[in-house]
């Protein structure tokens, strides 16, 4: 009988909506090793917080009044400590960029093996099963784990948000936070490229990805958008070669879009993709791979090259 | 001052390919350098050239093999290379963080970097957890994520953005030395030259194994065990076009006619 302890996130004063979800894994987990789930919320408004994440399943949360944002110095004393003085086994955080930020410190702090971005889990045997994606999520794993211990970060919206008015108890921990190990100082924050565009107003996005190879082609989805009087966007890739301004990407950490067709170009659906325009309404691919996992999400596909299929259908449209 | 930046080679799966046991089969991958860890090294590289004196050795945990790869990474403008192996490692078929951690561990002792440098993620395994793990092991500050980088090496600081989800950037301040995990972006990876690719063959790659690092086959057990691959179950409940691209584009602008998005 181990207890689990989870950790939930916020930032800029609002938890995140994967601290629900790690509530929701805690639980599952707490169940099958007949434990208690612990949740712990570090720095920002912790009583607010406490108050809102003090949903069905939680046994107990501990609040850490320290700073206002994250700090992964803070983070990984504070959960470190909270890991030794509760009986918990698992530690459940979410595989976010601040979750990759620490949760690798505090399981190598602990000695405690790290098993990231996990979209499946299951404690009810020996040890721990983890489900995860290899290859830019061509293919799944299973990953064993004897142990009864590890840190677990969790992929967001693979599992429900907790629900529910919990019972909690709600208690401060005092942790002893060493300063002179935190030696990072968080100076603000900055929004990424306002530009000329709003890709999140869009009703019709084109969006193209790695599989257009070359600068120049840019221009023949641009017709494409043109053509359909829709809006220009693009995965990562694009970006980061500079071909696209950084407010046409969309994906975690690009724009969130929603709209009523959604038409995904030599994109492979990475899930940082694919978190960005999941919401929308109709979805297009074509792609040349029939295994690219944007099928999984399409309304609609074309298993075809890209520069056969876009010019003929720019001349639909002509 | 000595920059330490950590390459993988990692594997490309083709569009068709098959799954043997829990590995998939050598003749559907191909081999390059981690997308990640090549902006890490451009990084390296660009520091070296703004700055007097300055070493970047490029470290990888690999076998033979890689060092095709990890000969990109000199060619672009690395100084010299590390490539660490052991045949105990070689039956391994998920290496976790905990050992890559001790292999690269021993590596930073015999360097002693001012700045280590590495991928977010490897494009393969996509654990996304080394740097991290390393810098708490060896006593460095960190910052995962990192998409800008002014580096302060006479104040000691390293000015970063670190990426978070939506768009927004985290502003901070790093003190050395310091483990940057690097994310795509950040710059522009250079194509190597062909007299970069030239002298690369006179580079050295040190080859290591455990025996050179100080550590037994204990100390690079991993805790996870890969014990089923498989491919996902599809999803996909999408309507197909077919029929050669001509035809495809009709139907698809007939759906879009349909859907009111144009006439
Ligand atoms: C912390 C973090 C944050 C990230 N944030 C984002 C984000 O916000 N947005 C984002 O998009 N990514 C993001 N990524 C990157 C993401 O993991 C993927 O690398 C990226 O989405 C891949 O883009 P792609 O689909 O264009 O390229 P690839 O994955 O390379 O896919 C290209 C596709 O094109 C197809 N193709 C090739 N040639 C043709 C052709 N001739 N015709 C038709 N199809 C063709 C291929 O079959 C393939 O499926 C992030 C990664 C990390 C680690």
């Amino acid at each position: 009988m181990t207890d689990v302890l989870a950790v939930a996130e916020h930032r800029r004063g609002d938890l995140r909506d994967v601290s629900y979800e790690v509530i929701t894994v805690g639980r599952e987990l707490a169940d099958e090793t007949g434990g208690d789930l612990h949740l712990a919320v570090i720095g920002g408004d912790v009583d607010a917080f406490a108050e809102d994440l003090n949903r069905e399943g939680v046994d107990a949360i501990h609040t850490v009044d320290h700073g206002e944002e994250f700090n992964h110095g803070v983070y990984t004393q504070a959960v470190a400590q909270l890991y030794d003085t509760t009986d918990a086994g698992y530690v459940v955080t979410p595989n976010s960029v601040n979750g990759l930020d620490y949760a690798p410190a505090v399981a190598n702090r602990l000695d405690l093996p790290v098993v990231t971005d996990v979209i499946g889990l299951d404690a009810s045997g020996d040890g721990l099963v983890a489900t995860r994606e290899m290859y830019g999520s061509k293919v799944e794993t299973t990953v064993e784990l004897d142990a009864d211990r590890a840190v677990v970060t969790i992929r967001g919206a693979e599992w429900p948000p907790a629900e529910g008015t919990g019972d909690a108890d709600v208690t401060a921990f005092d942790a002893d936070i060493d300063e002179s190990a935190v030696r990072s100082t968080v100076t603000g924050f900055e929004e990424a490229g306002g530009g000329d565009v709003d890709i999140s107003e869009a009703d019709v996005l084109v969006s193209v990805g790695r599989g257009i190879e070359e600068e120049e082609n840019i221009e023949l989805v641009q017709d494409l958008a043109d053509a359909l009087d829709a809006t220009l966007s693009s995965s990562r890739p694009i970006v980061d070669n500079g071909w696209l301004p950084k407010n046409r990407q969309v994906g975690q950490s690009g724009k969130v879009v929603t709209p009523d067709v959604y038409i995904a170009i030599g994109i492979s659906g990475a899930v940082q993709h694919v978190a960005g325009m999941k919401g929308s309404d109709t979805i297009v691919a074509i792609n040349t791979d029939p295994n690219a996992p944007i099928f999984d999400l399409a309304d609609y596909g074309i298993v075809d090259d890209l520069f056969d299929v876009v010019p003929a259908l720019i001349e639909e449209f002509e | 001052m000595k920059v330490l930046v950590t390459v993988k080679e990692v594997a490309e799966v083709e569009d068709d390919f098959e799954i043997e046991g829990t590995e998939i089969g050598s003749q559907y991958l191909t081999y390059d350098l981690n997308e990640w860890d090549d902006y890490a090294v451009e990084e390296g590289v660009q520091i070296a050239e703004d700055g007097d004196d300055v070493e970047v050795v490029a470290v990888t945990i690999g076998p033979e093999r890689s060092e095709e790869t990890i000969r990109m990474a000199l060619a672009k403008g690395a100084d010299r290379a590390v490539r660490v192996w052991d045949e105990s490692l070689e039956g391994t078929d998920l290496l976790d963080v905990d050992a890559k951690v001790r292999l690269l561990e021993a590596v930073v002792e015999e360097e002693d970097p001012d700045l280590v440098l590495s991928g977010v993620q490897a494009g393969d395994d996509a654990f996304g957890a080394t740097g991290v793990a390393l810098a708490d092991e060896i006593g460095f500050e960190w910052a995962a994520v990192v998409n800008q980088l002014d580096l302060d090496a006479d104040a000691g600081v390293a000015h970063v953005h670190r990426e978070l989800e939506g768009g927004v950037d985290e502003v901070t301040d790093v003190e050395l030395p310091a483990v940057l995990t690097i994310q795509t972006g950040i710059n522009e990876p250079r194509y190597a030259s062909l007299r970069g690719i030239r002298q690369a063959q006179s580079k050295e790659i040190a080859p290591k194994d455990l025996d050179d690092l100080g550590l037994s086959a204990a100390d690079v057990e991993s805790d996870l065990r890969l014990t089923e691959m498989y491919e996902p179950e599809t999803e996909s409940d999408a309507t197909y076009f077919d029929g050669g691209p001509e035809e495809e584009a009709g139907q698809l602008a007939d759906l879009l006619r349909d859907k009111g998005v144009a006439e």
